[in-house]
């Protein structure tokens, strides 16, 4: 079984949805057991990294995705799911999971690309370079855009967690990869074929990644 | 970098499209989710419905339409039209749409935009902002002011205030109408576009007046939008999206070329 983690981090149907439509249909659960049953989880969410925490410390889940990262099974990370496995989150100033090191950055204001200021969110679509070979990323071609949105963007300390990068007036990591876990900044269920094929790689993995 | 949007608009009433929209073979589809899903195959970076029906059937209506999208299609999508109540935003969202677009709502009680942004997140609040060009007064220094109800009342907001004031309030991006340009398919205002997306730090989507891809350049570059809104030169079959970013493309504006 696939399980989403619902801790009131916005809207997850739409992770729901594109599972159902690639024939891996998932459980939206917020309970412990239940999500111990499962063989994969997707670490979703949208909002801000302070809310995100206090919800997932009063559910008992910042405990339950330690240990569950520690089990080796395989955990997929979404945008706001990526930012809070991180040490710490410039938004709101929030001590995260510190699952893997490293902090989380607001794009600068004034950032500038051919002398314009930058629209910040960073929304729309984007390209990942991908660093590297990674059962999720695999068959997804050089050329795919995936769907960004997101004021905040990852600063792993290791540069060997990083497996994608993405531009956009600086060159932030877009995916990370930590034994069974990998982590997009992205919205792979938002982002069209190249989105789905990565959603189904995660649901066939079996977790194992050599750096 | 990130690519230009392109984004086809389709008007939706009682659950089917106002104008059928042209497939191969010159089939007419009213189907809105059929549409979608073309679209969507066709490489369509995002896509807007406008629910033009005003009744609470058509609006029951409307969210089966939109489930039924989010079941079929996997890029975001935005639903707007009538929009006035955080109820109504739920509804829209839980059914799988990205984002909402606000606009007379909005005008009337801008607390929708604080509302829904919190509730929601910034990224799933959109402002409408309908535009026509007026004479330059004290109240409207820029000369273009907001309307609503499609153009026929005059609101006393001057557009540059209106568009950070929104942004202010939380919104997360702002398609822009040109009611002047709207239908005319001489090209976007560039002016107004540019004098809007200049002015704020979230993204513009132009709308209103698109003919040739020409135009769509004119309103990436020299209007500074972020995105663009299509509606005829697509569904008349004038030219398909893929053309439009190639034309895009060898202009060199970035689009999104594989999917």
């Amino acid at each position: 079984m696939i399980a989403v983690v619902d801790y009131g981090a916005g809207n997850l149907t739409s992770v729901a949805r594109a599972l159902g439509y690639i024939g891996k249909p998932c459980r939206v659960t917020d309970d412990p057991e239940t999500l111990n049953r499962a063989s994969h989880v997707i670490f979703p969410g949208v909002g801000a990294a302070g809310g995100a925490m206090e919800n997932l410390q009063s559910r008992g889940l910042d405990q339950w995705l330690r240990s569950w990262f520690a089990s080796g099974k395989p955990l997929l990370g979404i945008c706001l799911g990526t930012q809070v496995i991180f040490d710490y989150s410039e938004e709101n100033k929030t001590p995260c999971l510190g699952l893997i090191p490293g902090r989380v950055k607001r794009f600068p204001p004034g950032t500038q690309d051919e002398g314009r200021a930058l629209k910040i969110p960073h929304m729309g679509w984007n390209g990942v370079a991908f660093a590297g070979k990674h059962p999720v990323f695999a068959g997804i071609s050089r050329e795919a855009e995936f769907y960004f949105v997101h004021a905040y963007y990852p600063a792993p300390a290791e540069a060997g967690h990083v497996i994608g990068w993405t531009d956009y007036g600086l060159t932030f990591c877009s995916a990370v990869a930590v034994r069974n876990l990998v982590a997009v900044q992205f919205h792979p269920e938002k982002s069209g074929a190249p989105g789905l094929k990565i959603l189904e790689n995660f649901c066939t993995w079996d977790g194992a990644y050599a750096e | 970098m990130l690519s230009k949007r392109i984004i086809p608009c389709l008007d939706v009433r009682a659950g089917q499209l106002t104008k059928g929209v042209k497939f191969q073979g010159n089939v007419d589809i009213g189907d809105p989710v059929e549409v979608a899903r073309q679209y969507y195959e066709q490489g369509a970076d995002e896509i807007v419905f406008y629910d033009i029906t005003a009744s609470a059937d058509g609006r029951a209506i409307m969210i089966d339409v939109v489930r039924r999208v989010a079941e079929t299609i996997f890029i975001p999508f935005a639903v707007g039209g009538g929009i006035r109540t955080l109820e109504e935003m739920r509804q829209v969202i839980l059914a799988g749409a990205e984002k909402v677009s606000v606009n007379s709502g909005a005008v009337k009680n801008p607390d929708i935009i604080r509302e829904g942004a919190k509730a929601f997140g910034s990224q799933c609040v959109v402002l409408g902002m309908d535009v026509k060009k007026v004479e330059r007064t004290k109240e409207i220094p820029s000369g273009y002011e907001i309307v609503i109800h499609g153009g026929r009342v005059y609101t006393g907001l001057d557009a540059p205030w209106w568009a950070k004031e929104a942004e202010r309030l939380g919104a997360g991006e702002i398609c822009l109408n040109s009611i002047d340009a709207d239908g005319t398919r001489d090209g976007y205002d560039i002016n107004l576009t540019s004098l809007i997306s200049t002015n704020v730090s979230i993204p513009v989507i132009a709308s209103g007046g698109a003919g040739e891809p020409e135009h769509l350049y004119d309103v990436l570059t020299r209007g500074h939008a972020d995105a663009v809104l299509i509606a005829s030169m697509v569904h008349y079959r004038t030219y398909t999206i893929q053309e439009i970013k190639n034309f895009l493309h060898d202009r060199g504006v970035k689009t999104r070329l594989a999917w």
